[in-house]
């Protein structure tokens, strides 16, 4: 049977083929050598829909799905509750089947929900403005370290160790060309060098716990520096925002915000930063404008940071970014809103701590940090949490990230308003029963 | 589209609504932590459901998509997007992973990453592929890092020079500027192929790899491209592909066979994942074997104990710190396994007929730069209109009111008043000759009535947009207290 996604038919073909003149496709080929032109490829037989459907719905199964398991487990990419709205917007294949935002007027529904997302992340975050997003929260942060190196005039970031270690990795992996050295500070830290572009640190941190912002903006700032802040967009429902806390730059992985997890990606890099910063900033922006009958409208604007117009001299060589992403998290942010922001951050706070002093109690476990926390904590266990986890599985738990290498027998667990308080108490037993 | 009447979120704000409901705290509340880390407020719009769903619908049908009309973007296929691949990258054993469970928790999940990167190397024609990165411009990133490490590994850091030819992405030196390196521009002859003798000059020992489009940015192949793999080889340089435009190489050409050392594609574009109105995209890496320990982290390795997450030995480390678009490498994957060989070779065929068609049919109205046989992309010029009064940007917004996307204009910049048309293989000859139906009339209306152009588009939401004002009075977000 013919492709359904090729609907010329052999008579259109060979009439198309008139009209070119040429006498067969492989002539249209001409350019391409010809020992290069239809070698073999080995690949699988093709399938229909009915039949892979089938196969693939049979893999999926082999995966431990969240809706089946209890899981806790964050450590940068949350289960939060996605409102049925988001995807059936999403959904809208105006948006989910339309490039970039190139011609302002074909794409003015995309154009103002990015000018919508760019409000409400501000709004949120308390920062002056918001670029449409990057690809993730790790390389926002890579972004923000490029972008204050090249605001400062300097090559070398500071990053806490408090900072998850998968940022640090995309900020060094980002900084590697440049030859931008990393360098990792304790939270204590006594000296902070005139050589640093930035610091840059995490809130709440890799471990959960809050970091003392303000005091870090003003060793920053007295060094030259920038405060680059990696934030948690649900924790911001409850808690004080990045904008007010003497944050330069501050960036989140956006997934949380109306997003499944999927393996990880697609995320979202949010990237807010003050407004004196904007020709330094990477990636997108949209602006309003007005047509030539005054009526309001929207572009994307600012292109000459940009690399289709600046080339070698761009701030970034982003170009797609995460748009669909954006606008969930858009719709996500509008159908909470005010109060539904605050009760879901008040939800995965209350049911953290009541899961941190649940297993606090129990015998051979204790929480390995004493500072305030939001949704995620450390707990030292009796046993290596590998061996522990490998227990929960058995159980249909999945349970936290094994951080041994920092903190002895420790897991790092994640509790949300995805976790019944039957599933929290489900977990604290049998962590007392192992 | 008609007139709207225009209004954002605080409009529709009123104190008291929201457009979700949440459940009573199950647990006992805990004492929250002093003031001092608490929100004193926290001004984002209440909104209902259904004003929202009303919104965003009405914002919706003031969007063009793929499925909306013909979108003959050049370079950026954008072809049709089965929807039941959506479908797939829903199942909720893809969907609701967490990228830190257990491998064993997920062998589906890494299974059918695994088999992509091995199909993605066949297709190309390369020896492993590293899936890591989250679109082309990453993907460009991850390539330009590999060759900076391959070149140091060898002790040759004096490898300091990208040449890139003067069609190029903007991407292209954009990224070898984020990577270190200084860009040289190679220009293009004149027909339309790299200059070999500038490439000859320029390629050096101080030169780390040439980036090349192919087929190029003019929608043409260099035939050169046994010549320009073997000078910039003989003078230990690397061939680095942009794989924008694979789409007409599909089941026909591999990359590997071409002399290239590495590629970056763009599954959103090539294998119909959905543009997202700018995303999510995906761009992996597919490398010869010369590169494939730089490869960016993790990729999916098969060993005794089923399918794991590593770590390439010299890899040039993660892009993100989750592992890539997992959901779009889904509906690639599902692609590659509904079309198999045969298929994909149908859709490079059937996309170069399309452009080619377009071309023959349009040369004789608008200039023809390059006049030879096409692969998936043709690009004209407007110069013929724009002496009339009629430029590229007046025939693209006339466009839209004949209810057709635009296809990119003015680039690549090497060609006047470009109009870049890539039609796709999902597009039927009676769309193809409606759209030739609208330039041909166009052409006529910029002999004629110059000033209609100039003032198009009259049938869209808005008018034309003061982009001068946007970016000299820069008004990116709303406020509300």
């Amino acid at each position: 049977m013919p492709s359904p996604y090729i609907p010329n038919t052999d008579h259109d073909r060979a009439a198309m083929l008139r009209d070119i003149g040429a006498g067969s496709i492989a002539e249209l080929f001409q350019d391409v050598p010809a020992h290069f032109r239809d070698v073999p490829f080995d690949l699988p037989p093709p399938l229909t829909e009915l039949e892979l459907k089938e196969e693939l719905r049979n893999l999926s199964r082999r995966n431990a799905s969240l809706d089946e398991y209890a899981c806790f487990l964050g450590a940068g990419r949350y289960r939060h509750f996605v409102p049925g709205v988001v995807g059936h917007i999403t959904g809208r294949s105006e948006f989910y089947t339309a490039y970039t935002p190139y011609q302002a007027e074909a794409s003015q529904g995309i154009l103002q929900s990015i000018y919508e997302y760019q409000s409400l992340v501000c709004q949120l975050a308390g920062m002056e403005i918001s670029n449409a997003g990057l690809y993730d929260g790790s390389s926002a942060a890579a972004e923000a370290a490029l972008m204050a190196c090249r605001i400062a005039g300097k090559k070398e970031v500071a990053v806490l160790s408090t900072v998850n270690p998968g940022y640090r990795e995309v900020i060094g992996t980002y900084g590697s060309g440049q030859n931008i050295a990393i360098k990792e500070l304790r939270p204590d830290f006594k000296e902070f060098s005139s050589d640093y572009a930035c610091l840059v640190v995490q809130q709440p941190n890799f471990f959960g716990y809050f970091e003392e912002l303000k005091r870090y903006a003003e060793i920053a700032h007295g060094a030259g520096a920038l405060l680059v802040v990696i934030f948690d967009p649900i924790s911001l429902g409850l808690f004080t925002p990045p904008g007010s806390c003497g944050a330069d730059i501050a960036v989140a992985e956006g997934q949380p915000l109306g997003n499944p997890l999927h393996f990880g990606g697609p995320g979202l890099g949010i990237f807010t930063c003050r407004r004196e910063h904007l020709r330094q900033m990477p990636g997108r922006v949209v602006g309003r404008t007005t047509d030539i009958e005054g009526q309001a409208g929207y572009v994307l604007t600012m292109a000459t940071r940009e690399q289709h117009i600046r080339r070698e001299r761009a701030t970034s060589n982003i170009c797609t970014n995460e748009a669909l992403v954006a606008l969930a998290a858009t719709v996500y942010l509008a159908a909470m809103g005010k109060s539904g922001l605050r009760r879901v951050a008040e939800l995965c706070y209350h049911k953290a701590h009541y899961a941190a002093e649940a297993i606090n109690k129990l015998k051979g476990y204790s929480l390995a940090f004493k500072q305030p926390f939001f949704k995620e904590f450390v707990i030292q266990c009796p046993l290596p949490p590998e061996k522990i986890n490998r227990m929960l599985l058995k159980e249909k738990i999945i349970g936290g990230l094994d951080v041994s290498h920092r903190v002895d027998n420790g897991m790092l667990l994640c509790v949300t308003e995805m976790n019944s308080r039957p599933e929290i108490d489900r977990l604290v037993s049998v962590l007392g029963a192992l | 589209m008609k007139k709207h009447k225009h209004y954002l979120l605080p409009d529709i704000s009123k104190p008291g609504k929201t457009g979700c409901r949440l459940p009573e705290l199950d647990v006992p509340a805990a004492e929250l932590p002093s003031r001092e880390f608490l929100r004193q407020e926290l001004a984002l719009p209440e909104v209902s459901e259904a004003e929202l769903v009303r919104y965003f619908t009405s914002l919706s049908r003031m969007n063009y998509g793929v499925d909306t009309g013909f979108y003959p973007l050049g370079s950026c296929t954008m072809k049709y997007n089965p929807k039941w691949h959506e479908d797939i990258a829903r199942f909720p054993g893809f969907q609701d992973i967490h990228p830190c469970q257990p491998a064993d928790t997920v062998p589906g999940a890494l299974q059918l990453m695994y088999e992509l990167q091995e199909m993605l190397a066949e297709i190309t024609g390369m020896d492993a592929t590293g899936l890591a990165p989250m679109a082309g411009a990453q993907g460009e990133l991850a390539s330009l890092l590999m060759v900076r490490a391959y070149h140091h590994s060898r002790g040759e850091n004096r490898r300091r020079r990208i040449l890139v030819p003067d069609s190029a992405h903007g991407t292209n030196p954009a990224t070898a500027a984020m990577c270190g390196f200084e860009v040289n521009t190679i220009p293009s002859n004149g027909d339309g192929n790299l200059d070999l003798k500038s490439l000859a000059s320029l390629m050096n020992e101080d030169a780390a790899a040439l980036t090349l489009t192919m087929p190029t940015t003019l929608g043409l192949f260099d035939p050169q491209i046994s010549e320009i793999s073997a000078v910039v080889h003989k003078r230990g340089g690397l061939l680095i592909g942009d794989g924008a435009n694979l789409n007409s190489l599909l089941g026909k050409v591999k990359f590997g066979d071409l002399g290239f050392d590495c590629v970056q594609l763009n599954l959103h574009k090539t294998f119909s994942t959905p543009h997202g109105g700018g995303g999510p995209g995906s761009g992996p890496v597919c490398v010869k074997e010369n590169l494939s320990d730089f490869l960016p982290a993790p990729i999916v390795a098969k060993g005794k104990e089923g399918y794991q997450l590593a770590k390439p030995p010299k890899s040039i480390g993660r892009l993100g710190a989750a592992g890539g678009n997992f959901g779009v490498m889904v509906k690639a994957y599902a692609y590659i396994r509904s079309l198999g060989a045969e298929g994909l070779k149908e859709v490079s065929e059937n996309a170069v007929l399309n452009a080619n068609y377009l071309k023959e049919k349009l040369k004789p109205y608008y200039h023809l730069p390059y006049d030879r046989t096409c692969m998936h992309e043709v690009v004209l010029s407007g110069k013929k209109q724009k002496a009339k009064g009629a430029a590229t940007l007046d025939i693209a917004k006339r466009l839209l009111d004949y209810g057709f996307h635009p296809p990119t204009v003015y680039f690549p910049q090497v060609v006047e008043e470009a109009i870049m048309i890539e039609p796709t293989e999902t597009e039927s000859k009676e769309t193809l000759d409606a759209f030739i139906e609208a330039m041909i009339e166009i052409a006529g209306e910029a002999e004629k009535n110059p000033e209609l152009l100039q003032n198009a588009p009259h049938s869209t939401p808005v008018r034309r947009l003061d982009e001068v004002r946007a970016a000299r009075k820069p008004d990116l977000r709303w406020k509300m207290k």
